[in-house]
């Protein structure tokens, strides 16, 4: 956190001033274990294990605040008879087809039952208590490399650190998520603060820090295949008609009100051209016809399925993992749009790249037509961020971007103008989607920037009249009301972009409501309902966030209450009740079906109700909790043998783990970094980091040169002997050494390295697709890389020593 | 880079053995000459004050005209070590006694206008009396070039400097002679009974000599720690050297009298100990910044710096 | 002791000539928060627009995080980046972090150093143009028009702060943003330090700030804490911008008690005097020596 937010690192560090505990897990001592309390060495990929074996801590230790859990969880419903558990499973739970890689979860749904006092064992507590029993102490020592006292440590400082009177947070970012088994980290921790009450509650919950700056914005308004704004679904080719597409989302809890969000984001996108009778031209939208996602559409681009692409903001030819296969991609297609402020590698790969030297690549024969286009960067435009802390923040323009450059908003505005004036008079049905998109902004300046408030406004919302909303409660289905993000709608509330508040802490309480504005409604903590017993009592005076008041009959607090404000606590929903209505006084996690916190998750997971430890794709070791080896759902791409090795780690060819990550000093793929002599100078090569033993067994030197080779490739980097790098020993006896690499180097820029994502294999988490670019298995050698041709002689070495064929394709010329 | 075989586990000494000081940025030959320069000028106006008025004639024009050329060579050489020589007049923007830089620039200032005054009026004639006058107030302002260097030095956070400070005035000042005498060796011509000049030169040689090497062997023994770099290494190779040449002239100065030859030989071999005792000041200096345990050893040694 | 050159000093401002000059302003420097992200270093040499190095020039140092070395000319923060393990792990609740039992506690100290601004500064004594000079606020300033790069200063840091830059043949070195702080800013590295290990202020409050904070962690069970170059009365007459570290200062290349070096200059004057009467004398008695005499 330190390392890559250090901003936010500030508030940690006040934090501790102040007394609170401060406990970093990673495989490395980094910045952030520096001022840490303590740091726990971790084998990369090992989480569920550690985070299994506290929450099975908390329930054989009694620690669980059983009132909270009872009243805010599904810990008393009771399950099928016929789920079965990865415990009963063998490592996998009931519903599995080994054919498609797939679950079914319709065993996994509850009965309806409830068991209030938590003893039916086949309620969703007992079940958790057994799946957990096998996550010991023990077992984290033997599969994570973390010594008992460790453990006991982290264990205790949790326990003492959840209650009534304090509570706990977790902090996670791509240590976490970036693993096939990514979601499940997440999910473990989120089983953690559930059983110990730190949800909904201040100083507790589970904070995602975000990454590049409006990160956040981009999930809320995505850029994601598989999302609409708001979090709303993609329609999927089956869904052919609204009604049909709304079953996807529950109808209890706030999702109820899932039609006025659809139909008002129709109406926001197509205006009057959106219709009742025409299900609000819910059709104009392309479907999902399977895996949209970046590293399928990188195979289809391999396979010339792809004819044109749009790279906006991103540096796939560095920054994406199977770098070398991002590069062979694009160089099979015919037209390559790349807007970004500097001349990066995915511009220049067809001149640049290292698959020149290899022979794979032809510079003459690559007929990919590369447009750059410059883009004027965040000081150069006025717009909002969006932070980790679901913040909106307007910034306004500090200065004009220079030469050509121009805001994304700009690009996209025009070229969207421009193409509707092509289509203008078009009769064709499948031009009718542009032609009726509402694309009329008000247009500034001599270069006719379209004004950024009004599409913001667009965002918040209009009523009838063409009056701005004050929030989502105002969203109607029966499209008098328009939103381009129902979660953002608020935004400018009262006609005044609320994102621009920018009144001084020291003028204000201390949640500090009035500066930016957070979604939704201005709530800075989610589910904060949670931070008052079922009767509606804070939980304790210290902790007091929000309450119910008696004499107003409203819920009220310090923070914009997360619940219907006057809905009391003794509220009991009707039978068959839909919407808001379905949920209790008592219910706090409004965005769920039945709101209350999912200790097992029935549905919406594709890798099981419950977090279970599989290995990572490649993993030096055999999974010793299960006999599934690695995560049974994960996408591995088989049909290139080059994005998996598939004898994994079981292969003594690439004994030691690669685990990739940030430096302060860089960002991401280096396009804002790397250019930039301040930043270059600060960090100016690649390294990798390992440990004094490890250097002493391969003869590895202190700032000597080390080649990194995997299954995908070998690169080369200055080498840092470092004590910050551990071997961890399991208690098999083996030693698993961790090679470390910070990924932000390429063939452009100021300061040039080898492109480490070149090791990285498509391997993917299955709900969200999320590479696995925290860990691979790699072999270390002293000494430089072969340069030419040589490199993928050494690499096909190795496959074999491994049992793999060569690199498939082979040398290849261009897309000729 | 292959050097280091592990980010170092920090040692109680240093920071990865870097330095703590920055190394002095002045360069060879430019200070050394200037040191040695300038401290022959002082000695020989002296020297040629004292001919002047004890009447030996030939000794002094030969003590103003080395007064001069070394002020006028040292100036050169103190500009040219500046970074911004163009920018040398601003050294007498103002004079500050906090500053032995200041005070050097302005003595030097002084000193080369009275000792060209006074070498002026003995070569030409015109004035004499002014020029006369002239040498003796360079005779006032000669001791104290020469010595002031000593001061320049010392007043630095260089620890073999620094600790130096009593001593190194003693080393210019013994330094000044052996260059005055011997410069005075060289210009004055032996006549059969020896040339009245030469027997002066040849004693301020030879005190010079002693006082130099006396200092010297106490910088080197007697100042603590901060005496090794004068030891070892390069300014201790250079001292030796200059040791050897400064004694050897002193020997060879001793049939000066007699033998033009010796005279030529001796003034050559004192003009160089001088000179090579000059880089050993300057190189002892540099490698007792580059190494952080002179540093941390002296201040160690001497909490609330109550050395001195 | 306690000449003008040496102790403590109650107004530096008004003993440089001042007349009701603002309070004095300074760096406290708290090294325990420091995240090491260098925010400082960028911040610095984005503001006074310090030369940008040839991109060829750039080299991994193989010292931990560090490759910026030391502070120079065009280096006017640097961060240092300590790895240390040590045999006995810190007691549960301490300052940084270490590994927990068994293996060796870990330790990863990270420091931005600046220049000090020291109370007796020695560049700015030694400066034969008076290019350094000491401001309203207290600090130390390079006027780099005055300047002539005699590099005296170089020599007389004790903290081997100020430097001459190659191509300009100037020194430099940190002003405490004394054009900021002119315009009311606080020093563009202090603003950018994203903990606060960098507090800029009235060097008296900070001192004050310095002395609770070393408590408290005193009181954690860290011992090793100490405060450096706070003291009006060490050696150079407390520091401007002093320091709150864990270890002992040369660790991070800091000198362990350093002394300006004018604090002796009455007494070298004296030692060059007494040198210069000796060489006169000795001058005279070549002369006495047989002089006497005639034909000598
Ligand atoms: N300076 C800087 N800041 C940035 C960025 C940048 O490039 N530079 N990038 C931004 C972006 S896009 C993002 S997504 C965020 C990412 O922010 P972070 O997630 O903090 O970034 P990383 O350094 O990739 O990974 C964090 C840590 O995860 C550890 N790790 C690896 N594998 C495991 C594991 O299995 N378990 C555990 N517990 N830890 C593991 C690594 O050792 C590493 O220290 O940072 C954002 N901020
Ligand atoms: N091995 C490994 N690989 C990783 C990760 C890892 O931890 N390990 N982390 C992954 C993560 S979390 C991320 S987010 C990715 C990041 O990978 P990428 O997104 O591919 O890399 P960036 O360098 O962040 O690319 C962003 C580009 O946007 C440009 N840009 C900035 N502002 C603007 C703008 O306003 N408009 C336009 N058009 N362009 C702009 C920048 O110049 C930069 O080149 O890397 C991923 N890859
Ligand atoms: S770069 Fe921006 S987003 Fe990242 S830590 Fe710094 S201020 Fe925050
Ligand atoms: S630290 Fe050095 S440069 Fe800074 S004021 Fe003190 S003596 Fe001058
Ligand atoms: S280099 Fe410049 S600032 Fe330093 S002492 Fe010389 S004139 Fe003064
Ligand atoms: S005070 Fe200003 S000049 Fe000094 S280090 Fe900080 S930013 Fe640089
Ligand atoms: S900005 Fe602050 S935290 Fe960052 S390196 Fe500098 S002093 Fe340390
Ligand atoms: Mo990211």
């Amino acid at each position: 956190m330190a390392e890559c937010h250090p901003v936010a690192f500030g508030w940690v560090v006040e934090a501790k001033r102040r007394g609170a505990t401060v406990l970093h897990l990673d495989p490395r001592f980094t910045r952030t274990s520096a001022l840490a309390d303590h740091h726990i060495p971790v084998r990369v990929g090992g989480d569920i294990v550690l985070l299994g074996a506290l929450v099975n801590h908390v329930l054989s230790g009694r620690h669980e605040f059983r009132e909270y859990v009872s009243a805010y969880t599904n810990a008393a419903d009771i399950l099928p008879e016929d789920f079965t558990d990865t415990e009963d499973g063998a490592g996998l739970f009931s519903g599995y087809d080994p054919g498609s890689r797939r679950y079914d979860n319709t065993t996994w749904q509850p009965t309806g039952e409830r068991d209030e006092t938590l003893e039916h064992p086949r309620c969703v507590f007992q079940v958790l208590k057994r799946h957990f029993a096998r996550y010991t102490p023990e077992l984290v020592e033997a599969v994570c490399g973390v010594s008992r006292q460790d453990f006991a440590l982290l264990a205790d400082a949790l326990v003492a650190g959840s209650g009534r009177e304090r509570t706990t947070v977790w902090v996670y970012a791509v240590g976490w998520t970036q693993h096939t088994t990514g979601v499940q980290h997440i999910r473990t921790a989120a089983i953690l603060q559930l059983l110990l009450g730190n949800m909904g509650r201040p100083g507790g919950g589970i904070m995602a820090l975000r990454g590049h700056a409006s990160i956040q914005g981009s999930t809320d308004i995505p850029t994601l295949f598989d999302l609409l704004p708001g979090y709303l679904p993609m329609p999927r080719v089956e869904d052919d008609s609204l009604k049909a597409y709304l079953t996807r989302l529950p109808d209890t809890g706030f999702w109820g009100l899932k039609d006025a969000y659809t139909v008002s984001l129709l109406k926001a996108w197509f205006g009057d051209a959106a219709t009742a009778e025409n299900d609000y031209c819910l059709d104009y939208l392309p479907r999902l016809s399977g895996d949209h996602g970046t590293y399928s559409t990188v195979l289809d681009m391999i396979e010339g399925k792809v004819s044109g692409y749009f790279l906006w903001g991103q540096n796939p030819a560095v920054g994406s993992a199977g770098s070398r296969l991002q590069r062979l991609g694009l160089a099979k297609l015919d037209w390559l749009v790349v807007r970004d402020l500097a001349l990066i590698e995915s511009a220049t790969f067809w001149q640049d790249s290292n698959e020149i030297a290899t022979g794979e690549l032809d510079p003459t024969r690559c007929a990919t037509e590369v447009f750059f286009l410059p883009a004027a960067a965040h000081v150069e435009k006025e717009g909002s961020f969006t932070n980790t802390q679901r913040m909106l923040q307007w910034h306004d323009k500090a200065v004009d971007p220079p030469g050509d450059a121009r805001s994304d908003l700009w690009f996209i505005y025009h070229l969207g103008k421009r193409i509707r004036a092509k289509l203008a008079g078009s009769t064709d049905d499948r031009d009718r989607p542009l032609l009726d998109l509402t694309w009329t902004y008000p247009e500034e300046g001599e270069d006719a920037e379209p004004n950024a408030e009004a599409v913001l406004r667009e965002v918040n919302g209009y009523g009838p009249g063409g009056r701005l909303l004050n929030g989502f409660t105002e969203l109607a289905a029966d499209g008098s009301t328009s939103c381009g993000a129902w979660i953002y709608s608020g935004c400018f509330a009262g006609g005044v972009n609320q994102t621009a508040r920018r009144k001084p802490h020291t003028e204000q309480s201390w949640v500090a409501p009035e500066w930016g504005w957070a979604w939704p409604a201005n709530r800075r903590i989610l589910y904060n309902r949670a931070s008052a017993d079922p009767q509606g009592r804070p939980w304790s005076e210290k902790k007091a966030y929000v309450w119910w008041d008696e004499q107003a009959s409203q819920w009220t607090g310090h923070d914009v209450p997360d619940f219907e404000r006057a809905k009391p606590p003794g509220f009991r929903p009707e039978r068959g009740a839909s919407g808001p209505a379905a949920l209790a006084g008592t219910d706090p996690f409004i965005m769920l079906a039945d709101g209350r916190g999912h200790l097992f998750v029935p549905s919406g997971l594709a890798d099981g109700p419950l977090p279970a430890h599989y290995e990572p794709a490649e993993s030096p070791v055999r999974n010793s909790v299960y006999g599934q080896d690695d995560s049974p759902v994960s996408k591995l791409y088989p049909d290139h043998a080059i994005t998996h090795d598939q004898v994994g780690g079981h292969s003594a060819a690439y004994p030691c783990v690669v685990t990739t990550y940030r430096l302060t000093e860089h960002h991401t793929a280096g396009g804002m970094s790397r250019t930039l002599s301040r930043l270059s100078e600060l960090q100016p090569e690649l390294f990798c980091e390992i440990s004094p033993a490890l250097a002493a067994d391969r003869g590895l030197e202190n700032g000597g040169w080390a080649t990194i080779i995997t299954a995908r490739s070998a690169i080369e980097a200055r080498v840092l002997v470092t004590r910050r790098v551990r071997p961890l020993r399991l208690s098999d006896g083996s030693v698993i050494h961790h090679v470390g690499l910070p990924y932000h180097w390429g063939t452009a820029g100021l300061v040039r390295g080898d492109t480490v994502n070149d090791l990285l294999p498509f391997a993917v988490d299955p709900n969200v697709l999320i590479q696995e670019s925290k860990v691979a298995t790699c072999q270390i050698v002293a000494g430089r890389r072969p340069r030419g041709p040589a490199l993928t002689v050494l690499v096909n070495e190795h496959r074999r020593a491994a049992g793999l064929g060569d690199l498939p394709g082979g040398p290849e010329r261009g897309n000729g | 880079m292959a050097e280091v075989r592990q980010v170092p586990e920090a040692s109680f000494t240093s920071y990865y053995g870097r330095p703590i000081l920055k190394p002095a940025k002045w360069r060879e030959p430019h200070l050394p000459a200037y040191l040695f320069l300038g401290e022959m000028s002082g000695a020989a106006a002296v020297l040629a004050a004292i001919a002047s008025a004890s009447g030996q004639r030939g000794l002094a024009r030969a003590g103003r005209l080395a007064a001069v050329a070394g002020a006028a060579g040292g100036a050169g050489f103190l500009t040219a070590e500046l970074g911004r020589p163009e920018r040398f007049l601003n050294m007498l923007r103002v004079a500050k006694p906090t500053s032995p830089m200041s005070v050097g620039a302005w003595l030097l200032a002084a000193h080369s206008g009275l000792v060209s005054v006074a070498a002026a009026s003995d070569l030409t004639g015109v004035m004499p009396g002014v020029g006369e006058a002239a040498g003796r107030a360079a005779a006032v302002t000669g001791p104290l070039l020469a010595t002031y260097p000593g001061v320049l030095l010392a007043n630095t956070a260089v620890p073999a400097w620094h600790s130096a400070y009593r001593e190194l005035p003693m080393l210019f000042a013994g330094g000044a002679m052996t260059a005055a005498g011997a410069a005075a060796l060289a210009i004055t011509r032996p006549g059969p009974d020896g040339p009245p000049g030469t027997g002066p030169a040849q004693r301020v040689a030879l005190l010079g000599a002693v006082l130099e090497s006396a200092a010297g062997f106490a910088i080197e023994r007697l100042i603590g720690p901060e005496g090794e770099p004068y030891r070892q290494g390069d300014g201790g190779r250079m001292l030796r050297v200059a040791r050897a040449m400064t004694l050897a002239g002193a020997g060879a100065a001793l049939t000066a009298r007699r033998s033009r030859a010796g005279a030529i030989t001796a003034a050559a071999l004192l003009t160089g100990g001088g000179l090579a005792a000059k880089f050993a000041v300057l190189r002892a200096g540099v490698a007792s910044a580059s190494d952080p345990k002179y540093v941390v050893a002296q201040q160690r040694a001497t909490p609330g710096g109550a050395r001195p | 002791m306690g000449n003008r050159l040496f102790g403590p000093l109650a107004d530096v401002a008004a003993d440089a000539g001042y007349t009701e000059p603002p309070r004095r302003m300074g760096f406290f420097t708290d090294t325990s928060v420091c995240i090491g992200c260098k925010a400082c270093e960028v911040a610095c040499k984005e503001w006074n627009a310090l030369p940008e190095p040839d991109a060829g020039m750039m080299a991994l140092t193989g010292m931990s995080y560090d490759n910026t070395v030391e502070l120079g000319a065009n280096s006017w923060r640097h961060v240092a980046f300590i790895e240390q393990e040590r045999p006995v792990p810190a007691p549960a609740g301490n300052g940084n972090g270490h590994a927990g039992a068994g293996a060796g506690a870990q330790r990863w100290l990270m420091a931005s150093d600046v220049c000090k601004h020291c109370t007796h500064a020695a560049c700015l004594d030694v400066c034969p143009t008076g290019a350094l000079v000491r401001t309203e606020f207290g600090s130390v300033v390079v006027q780099s028009d005055v300047c002539n790069g005699c590099a005296y200063c170089v020599s007389a840091c004790p903290f081997g702060v100020i430097d001459r830059r190659e191509d300009d043949g100037r020194a430099w070195k940190c002003t405490l943003c004394y054009d900021r702080l002119r315009g009311g800013l606080e020093p563009a590295c202090a603003k950018a330090c994203p903990t606060d290990s960098i507090q800029f202020g009235p060097l008296d409050e900070l001192r004050e700030a310095a002395a609770v904070r070393l408590a408290d962690l005193h009181a954690s069970g860290e011992t090793g804490a100490r405060l450096y170059g706070h003291d009006p009365s060490d050696g150079i007459g407390g520091a401007g911008a002093f320091f709150l570290l864990l270890d002992e200062p040369e660790i991070y290349g800091l000198p362990p008690d350093p002394v300006v070096t004018t604090r002796d200059l009455p007494a070298m004057w004296r030692w060059a005097g007494a040198a210069a009467a000796v060489m006169v004398a000795g001058i005279g008695m070549a002369f006495a020596g047989r002089s006497a005499r005639p034909g000598g």
